[in-house]
């Protein structure tokens, strides 16, 4: 079963890419998906939209798969909500 | 190497009159003007309301929803006036594609995509804007894509001097083909003008017609902004005639000039200039003109100025001349109307008829040439000219000659 946040990010590439949902799974490169460089800062943007986060350009260069990309997001989004609370 | 004579063998054309080639020669026949009250804009802003925009146009009938989503409108309509080209042409670019060239006219390339990028930042308060835009915006996105497209690897660029573009677009691929550097070429040029920044801009600029477009009538008030794309494949006339092709019209002859002179406010000398060399390039009299399609914008400044200029350059032959403005009927598409207009020309050339100025309602003494009123004539001409004289005071003149018979 996917989480919440699974299902939004993987809901951010299908909608980005024009790709149904169920072609994207936890164990999809970029590769295999056909997202190239530019697909993947469009992503990004969608990405940063849905969550309100900053994802900086070092770690979107880098992320090749979905997997690496909820990872990041969920980090991003976990450290946004402790700087909300610690605020 | 020696000149080459130059075939146009692929016409593609989306305008406010017309979708494809057979829509927009029945409109022109027909004196059918596509000026109407603006629908992408909220015109409500705006001290003017008509536009010459093309209705209708869904991308997704063109291009896949990510292709769609990579091309700005600009971008899309030299796209799809390239294909309509390429198909006419019936040329195979396989194994060509070295020898090719893609030379593209834009005044603003995607500006609408700038901005509407800009009112998410500023007036949405949005922290971002999306990443192609950049990509987007760029004028040459439109010669880009048609490069991938057909897989054309020679020079391709993009010109931009404002309502020039094209004809400067047309005339230098003109030049590379008949010159040997390429052996074909894609040329035209593309605009998308309808955003609410760009239209403040035009409006401030006080030249916009309150109802529509009346090129060299008495009473005319001014352009009327239109968008489109229009592209020609050019292709070595003997080569194409030895592979069987149509041969729609020829381009014979180029010239451009500079006024020097001042930013907007037109002049007859440049002008003058533009089509003296582009008549020389041509190797041909004044007297063997036919037809002229002006530049014939509608303002109350460029139409008596450019009719003083026909006649500095054609002396008594100019009363025997038909000038028409179809800007009257497809709008001002800024850097695509060279390639628009070129279509209507060669259209006329090929098919024998003159298309008329629409809505023409009175004659001004000082625009005293025939400008066939409101009604497409019957009549074929062997040599037309094509003008577009920019602001900034740039000049582009293109010489079309009739099919061989």
């Amino acid at each position: 079963m996917l989480d919440e946040l699974e299902q939004r990010v993987i809901k951010c590439i299908a909608q980005t890419q024009h790709l149904p949902v169920e072609k994207i799974t936890l164990e999809s490169t970029f590769e295999e998906l056909g997202i190239d460089s530019l697909d993947g800062i469009n992503i990004v943007f969608a990405l940063e939209n849905e969550f309100d986060i900053e994802i900086p350009d070092e770690a979107a260069q880098q992320i090749r798969s979905v997997r690496e990309m909820i990872d990041g997001v969920r980090k991003l989004v976990e450290q946004k909500r402790a700087g909300t609370v610690g605020a | 190497m020696p000149r080459r004579r130059v075939a146009i063998t692929g016409l593609g054309v989306i305008a406010a009159i017309g979708r494809n080639v057979e829509e927009f020669e029945e409109s022109l026949r027909a004196g059918r003007s596509g000026i109407a009250p603006i629908e992408l804009v909220d015109r409500s802003q705006l001290r003017f309301s008509n536009g010459a925009e093309v209705k209708g146009f869904n991308p997704l009938d063109y291009f896949s929803p990510k292709q769609a989503a990579m091309l700005d409108r600009f971008a899309q309509f030299a796209l799809v006036a390239a294909r309509e080209a390429m198909a006419d042409a019936g040329l195979d670019p396989r194994g060509i594609g070295e020898r090719g060239a893609v030379v593209t006219g834009s005044c603003v390339g995607g500006q609408t995509t700038s901005d509407a990028g800009f009112v998410e930042l500023y007036q949405k308060g949005r922290p971002r804007v999306a990443p192609l835009t950049i990509p987007m915006t760029m004028a040459n996105a439109g010669a880009s894509f048609i490069s991938m497209e057909y897989g054309i690897r020679g020079p391709v660029f993009t010109l931009s001097t404002a309502c020039s573009s094209a004809n400067h677009a047309i005339g230098l691929a003109y030049w590379l083909v008949r010159d040997g550097v390429v052996d074909w070429a894609i040329a035209g040029g593309s605009e998308a003008v309808f955003s609410l920044g760009f239209l403040k801009a035009w409006e401030a600029m006080r030249v916009v017609s309150p109802d529509t477009c009346r090129p060299f009538s008495k009473d005319r008030q001014g352009m009327i902004l239109g968008e489109g794309g229009a592209m020609l494949v050019l292709e070595v006339l003997e080569a194409a005639q030895a592979r069987g092709a149509r041969i729609h019209a020829e381009i014979v002859g180029f010239g451009m000039s500079s006024d020097a002179h001042h930013l907007t406010q037109p002049s007859v000398d440049g002008p003058a200039l533009a089509m003296r060399w582009a008549l020389e390039d041509a190797g041909i009299h004044p007297e063997q003109i036919g037809y002229i399609n002006a530049h014939g914008t509608g303002t109350i400044s460029n139409d008596p100025i450019e009719v003083a200029a026909i006649r500095k350059v054609f002396g008594r032959h100019t009363d025997r001349l038909a000038i028409s403005s179809t800007k009257s009927m497809h709008g001002h598409a800024l850097g695509a109307a060279g390639a628009i207009e070129a279509i209507a020309t060669v259209l006329a050339l090929r098919d024998g008829f003159l298309p008329p100025t629409a809505n023409f309602t009175e004659p001004d003494p000082e625009c005293d040439v025939d400008v066939v009123p409101n009604q497409a004539r019957q009549q074929q001409v062997e040599y037309a000219l094509s003008n577009s004289f920019a602001f900034g005071g740039l000049n582009a003149v293109v010489v079309f000659k009739a099919p061989p018979r």
